[in-house]
C-alpha cells in the first residue's frame, strides 16, 4: 500500500482524504497540554510547494557537516540536488542508500514492512496524515546484517521560498549486528520566509545493531516544524538518538523509542537553544515492551528571550517487561525573566522488578559559577555563553562521537552568538 | 520471585458493619432542581444559598467528566442512582446523652469517645450527612474558636462564612466541586481568631451508612492572623455492593502568619468513589500542611493544593497511598506560587499491591517575575506484585530566573533478598513484607499525630500480613 504513494495517484488521493478525515489536535488532549494552538495554522501552506529556484551552489556549499563522511544527500524543497555515493565496497556488501521514492519502487517488500508502520503515537496523527499525503522524497538506508559503516552518513533538507512546505522522510533499517550513524540536517535557505516542515522518520535496529541518529533542526524562525520519530530497538541492540533543536517558530518533536527485544538499549538525548519568541514542544515515549531492556533520556533546554519550552516524557513499562531499567531527566536553564519552561515527566509502570526514576529541574545560572568566570576577566556576556554551551554540550557528549560532537557544539554556539 | 508473591487479599471486615436505616429526611434518588430545593428547605437555609446551589447545579450539568486525563472508570458513575441528601433530621447535639444508641455503638467501634477522653479538643462526628454530635471543650470555646457544622456556620456566622466560602475553590473549578456546591451537607466550619493557638487537634469522623448514598461534606477552615490549628479527619465506611460516591470540598484560609495542618486518613470501603477537592490559600508568612493518607475506596481522586498568595508563604503536602486489589489511588498535590520567596514541598509515597494502581498527579506553577520561589517534589513508588501498577504525571511550569524547581521520582520493589534475609531471622513472609513496607513509609508516617501513626502502622500490618501465607 505505502509504496503506491509514489506510483499511484489514487493512493495519494486516498492519503489526502485520510488527512481531511483526521481532526486537528484539541486542547482536551493531554498530548497537547501547554501547546500553543495558534501556532498550528496549516492554511497558508495548502498550495503545492514551488520547486527550488534559489542559488544551488550556495545551498551545496552550505551542506557540510563533517569533512569525513560515508555519504551525503542534499535536498531542497523536496527535490534531490546532490548525492555523493557511498564507497563501492559498501554497495557490494549490500548496503542500499537511495532516495525514498526510488527505494519504494526498487525494494517494495522492505519498504512496505517499515514505512510509517507505527503512525504517530504521541499526538500528531493529523500531521502524520499530511506527511503521507504530501511526502515526495527522503532517504532510505538499509544496512545488511553484520555490515559496519564507520563514518557518518549525512542528509541535508533545505526549505526555500515563501509559504512553502517540506516533508522530509528518513527510513533506516539496520540489520543484526550492523553499525551505522546517520545525521539529518534541516536548514532554512532564507532567514524569514514563512514555512512548514513536517518530517517523519522510522529507525529499526535489528538484533545487536548499533545505530546512532542525529537530527539537527535549524529551520528559520518563521517555520512551523513538526517532527515525528519512531525508533524500534531490537534485542541487545543499542540506539543513541540526539535532537539538536535550534530553529523554528513553533517546533514540535515527538520521539518514541520502542524497546521490543530483550536487553535492548536506548539513549535519547536532546539539546535545545531557545531564543526570542521560539516555542519548542518535545514529547517523548520510552516504551518498554520486552523484559530486561534499558533506556535513558537526557533533555537539556536553555531558554532566553520570551521563549517557551514544553517537555512531556513518558516511561511506560508494559505488562511482562520485567527487569526494566528506565531513566529520564530534563534540565531547564532559564536565562531570562520572560522565558517559560514546562515539564511533564511521566511514568507508567505495569511490570515487576523495575528500576525507574525521573527528574525535572528548572533553575538559572549559579551566581558563583558566573562570578568565577568574571573574576578571571571574562566579560559577562561571554561568560554566560560559555556556561550555557557547557550545559548543552554535556548532553551532546553522551553521543560518544568526538568529531560529530564538536561539530554539533559549533552549531549550538553559532546560535548562542546570534 | 514472581511466584513467591501471593495475591493480596485485604481484610476489610473491620469496617463491614452497619445499623438499620431510618432516615427522616430523604431526597430520593437522582439530581434535579427539586432535589436542591428540597435540601435547602429541609435544612432551613437562607435564600442566597439556594441561589448558590442552583447555579452550581447548572455548572455541574454543563461540565464534562474529566476523562480526557482521568480514568474511564468515572464513566461507570450513574448520577441518577445516587441519593443526594439523607439525614436524621437532627440538629447537631452538644451532649453525649442525646446521641441515639445505635450511633453511639458505631462511634464506640471507631473509638471516638475514648480518644476524646485522652486529648481531643472537640468532636464533630458526622453520621450520613448531618452532624449528630458536636462538642467543643470549654477552653476552646472561651478562646473564641468556632467549630460547628457547615450549615450552622453559614446560618450563624454569615459574616465570616460568606467571605471565604467558595472563594478558595470556585464552584466551576471542576465537575465534582460543582456537584458538591449544589448538594453539600455536613462537614465542618472552623474559625480561629487572631493569635489563638489551638493546642489539641480538632477532629471529625465521617461515615457513609446508606446504600447508593453519596456524601458531600463541605469544610471551611479559617485561621486568622497568627492563629494555629490542626484538623483531623478519618474515614471508614460499611461495605455495600453498589458504588457509593463521596465528593467533598475542603477550603482552608491561612491569614498572615497563620498555620494550618489538615490530616486525613481515608479508609472507605472498596466500592466508594472518593472524588475530593481540597485547596488552601496561604497569605503572607502563613504555612499550610496537608497530611494525606489514602488506604480505602475503589477510586480516589484527590490533589490537595496550596495557593501561595503572600510573601514567604509555605505549602506542604505529605501523601501516602496504598492501592490494593481493584483499587486506584489517584492522588497528588498542587502548588501555585503567586508571591516572592514562597516555598513548597511535596513528598509522596505510594504502594501498589495485587492489581492495585497508585497514581501521582501533580502541578507546580511558578509564574513570571517572581523571585526566590522554591519547590521540591519527591515521589517514590513501591510495587509489590507483578500485576501492580504505578504512574506519575507531574506538570511543572517555571518562568523567569531566580526560582528553583525540582522534581524527582523513583519506582522500586521489595527485593527478594530483603525478604529472604528477614525470613532467615525467623520472620514469616507476611511479617517481613509488612516490615519492609512500613520501613518504606516510616519517615512520612512519623509526621502524623501519634494516634494516627499507630493506627496507620497497624493498618499496613493488617493489609500486608493478610496478604501472604
Amino acid at each position: 500500500m505505502s509504496t503506491l504513494l509514489f506510483t499511484d495517484e489514487a493512493a495519494r488521493a486516498a492519503a489526502r482524504q485520510q488527512f481531511d478525515a483526521v481532526p486537528m489536535p484539541s486542547r482536551m488532549e493531554e498530548s497537547w497540554r501547554f501547546a500553543n494552538f495558534k501556532a498550528l495554522d496549516l492554511a497558508p501552506f495548502a498550495e503545492p510547494t514551488a520547486p527550488f529556484s534559489g542559488d544551488r551552489d550556495r545551498i551545496l556549499k552550505g551542506s557540510t557537516g563533517l569533512a569525513d563522511v560515508a555519504g551525503r544527500m542534499v535536498f531542497a524543497n523536496d527535490t534531490l540536488l546532490s548525492r555523493e555515493v557511498l564507497s563501492k565496497e559498501l554497495a557490494q556488501k549490500g548496503v542500499i542508500w537511495e532516495p525514498l521514492e526510488v527505494a519504494a519502487k526498487a525494494h517494495p517488500e522492505l519498504f512496505e514492512a517499515h514505512f510509517m508502520a507505527h503512525g504517530a503515537p504521541l499526538g500528531s496523527a493529523k500531521f502524520a496524515a499530511l506527511h503521507a499525503a504530501r511526502v515526495q522524497t527522503g532517504t532510505f538506508l538499509y544496512v545488511p546484517d553484520g555490515v559496519e559503516i564507520n563514518l557518518p552518513i549525512e542528509v541535508f533538507h533545505w526549505l526555500s521560498g515563501e509559504r512553502n512546505a517540506t516533508f522530509p522522510h528518513t527510513l533506516l533499517i539496520a540489520g543484526a549486528g550492523s553499525k551505522v550513524t546517520l545525521v539529518d540536517y534541516f536548514q532554512g535557505a532564507e532567514p524569514d520566509t514563512a514555512g512548514l516542515a513536517i518530517g517523519f522518520n522510522d529507525l529499526y535496529a535489528g538484533e545487536g545493531a548499533q545505530v546512532n541518529y542525529v537530527c539537527v533542526q535549524n529551520w528559520n524562525t518563521a517555520t512551523l516544524a513538526i517532527q515525528v520519530n519512531n525508533t524500534n530497538v531490537g534485542s541487545k541492540a543499542t540506539v543513541k538518538s540526539l535532537n539538536v533543536n535550534l530553529g523554528g517558530r513553533y517546533a514540535r518533536t515527538e520521539s518514541a523509542s520502542r524497546l521490543i527485544g530483550e536487553g535492548a538499549h536506548s539513549d535519547m538525548l536532546a539539546v535545545t537553544a531557545s531564543t526570542g519568541n521560539q516555542e519548542f514542544d518535545q514529547r517523548t515515549f520510552q516504551d518498554h515492551l520486552a523484559p530486561g531492556a534499558y533506556s535513558d533520556l537526557l533533555y537539556k533546554n536553555a531558554l532566553d528571550g520570551a521563549s517557551r519550552t514544553i517537555f512531556a516524557g513518558m516511561i511506560r513499562v508494559e505488562p511482562g517487561a520485567h527487569q526494566t531499567d528506565a531513566y529520564q531527566k530534563v534540565r531547564n536553564l532559564l536565562l531570562s525573566d520572560d522565558a517559560e519552561a514546562n515539564s511533564m515527566p511521566g511514568l507508567e509502570i505495569l511490570a515487576d522488578e523495575v528500576r525507574c526514576s525521573h527528574g525535572a529541574t528548572s533553575g538559572q545560572i549559579e551566581a558563583e559559577e558566573l562570578f568565577y568566570l568574571l573574576a578571571r576577566g571574562i566579560p559577562q556576556e561571554k561568560a554566560q555563553r560559555l556556561i550555557v554551551h557547557g550545559f548543552l554540550q554535556e548532553a551532546i557528549d553522551h553521543l560518544g562521537n568526538a568529531a560529530l560532537g564538536a561539530r554539533l557544539g559549533e552549531l549550538v554556539q553559532a546560535k548562542l552568538v546570534r | 520471585m514472581s511466584q513467591s508473591k501471593t495475591e493480596l487479599n485485604l481484610d476489610r471486615s473491620a469496617g463491614d458493619f452497619s445499623y438499620p436505616e431510618h432516615h427522616a429526611f430523604d431526597a430520593g434518588y437522582g439530581l434535579t432542581r427539586d432535589t436542591v430545593n428540597y435540601i435547602v428547605d429541609v435544612k432551613g437555609e437562607p435564600e442566597w444559598i439556594r441561589e448558590f446551589r442552583l447555579k452550581a447545579l447548572d455548572t455541574f450539568h454543563a461540565k464534562p467528566l474529566p476523562t480526557n486525563w482521568a480514568t474511564k472508570d468515572l464513566e461507570t458513575l450513574d448520577f441518577d442512582k445516587i441519593r443526594y441528601y439523607l439525614a436524621h433530621g437532627q440538629r447537631p447535639t452538644r451532649s453525649w446523652d442525646d446521641v441515639p444508641d445505635d450511633m453511639k455503638q458505631t462511634f464506640e467501634r471507631l473509638g471516638i469517645p475514648e480518644q476524646e477522653r485522652k486529648f481531643l479538643a472537640g468532636v464533630e462526628a458526622q453520621f450520613d450527612s448531618e452532624a449528630v454530635y458536636s462538642n467543643i471543650k470549654k477552653a476552646i470555646g472561651e478562646q473564641g474558636v468556632i467549630f460547628v457544622g457547615s450549615t450552622e456556620g453559614l446560618i450563624k456566622h454569615p459574616e465570616i462564612f460568606k467571605k471565604w466560602f467558595g472563594k478558595v475553590i470556585p464552584t466551576g473549578d471542576n465537575k465534582f466541586s460543582a456537584l458538591n456546591s449544589a448538594v453539600f451537607s455536613g462537614g465542618s466550619f472552623i474559625y480561629v481568631p487572631p493569635g489563638v493557638k489551638v493546642k489539641h487537634p480538632l477532629q471529625a469522623y465521617f461515615r457513609i451508612n446508606a446504600e447508593n448514598f453519596g456524601q458531600f461534606e463541605r469544610t471551611l477552615i479559617i485561621a486568622d492572623e497568627g492563629a494555629e490549628v490542626m484538623y483531623m479527619e478519618g474515614c471508614t465506611a460499611p461495605k455495600f455492593e453498589t458504588a457509593t460516591l463521596h465528593s467533598a470540598v475542603v477550603e482552608l484560609v491561612a491569614m498572615k502568619g497563620a498555620k494550618i495542618q489538615y490530616v486525613t486518613v481515608q479508609n472507605w470501603s472498596s466500592n466508594v468513589f472518593n472524588l475530593v477537592t481540597k485547596r488552601a490559600i496561604a497569605h503572607e508568612d502563613a504555612e499550610v500542611k496537608w497530611i494525606d493518607c489514602n488506604i480505602g475506596s475503589r477510586l480516589t481522586m484527590k490533589y490537595p493544593g496550596v495557593v501561595l498568595k503572600g510573601r514567604k508563604a509555605r505549602g506542604e503536602v505529605i501523601s501516602i497511598a496504598l492501592a490494593s486489589n481493584g483499587q486506584h489511588q489517584d492522588t497528588g498535590a498542587k502548588m501555585i506560587h503567586l508571591a516572592d520567596e514562597t516555598t513548597s514541598n511535596i513528598v509522596s509515597k505510594s504502594i501498589s499491591a495485587g492489581t492495585g494502581r497508585a497514581t501521582y498527579r501533580g502541578q507546580v506553577f511558578v509564574p513570571k517575575h517572581l523571585k526566590g520561589c522554591k519547590n521540591n517534589t519527591v515521589c517514590d513508588a513501591l510495587l509489590i506484585n507483578p500485576d501492580s501498577r504505578t504512574d506519575t504525571y507531574p506538570a511543572i511550569t517555571a518562568r523567569g530566573t531566580g526560582n528553583a524547581v525540582q522534581h524527582e521520582a523513583s519506582v522500586s520493589q521489595i527485593s527478594a533478598d530483603q525478604i529472604f534475609y528477614m525470613q532467615q531471622r525467623g520472620l514469616t513472609e507476611g511479617q517481613a513484607m509488612s516490615l519492609s513496607v512500613n520501613g518504606f513509609v516510616n519517615d512520612l508516617v512519623r509526621q502524623f499525630p501519634m494516634e494516627y501513626s499507630v493506627e496507620l502502622k497497624r493498618l499496613i500490618d493488617l493489609e500486608m500480613e493478610g496478604s501472604v501465607g
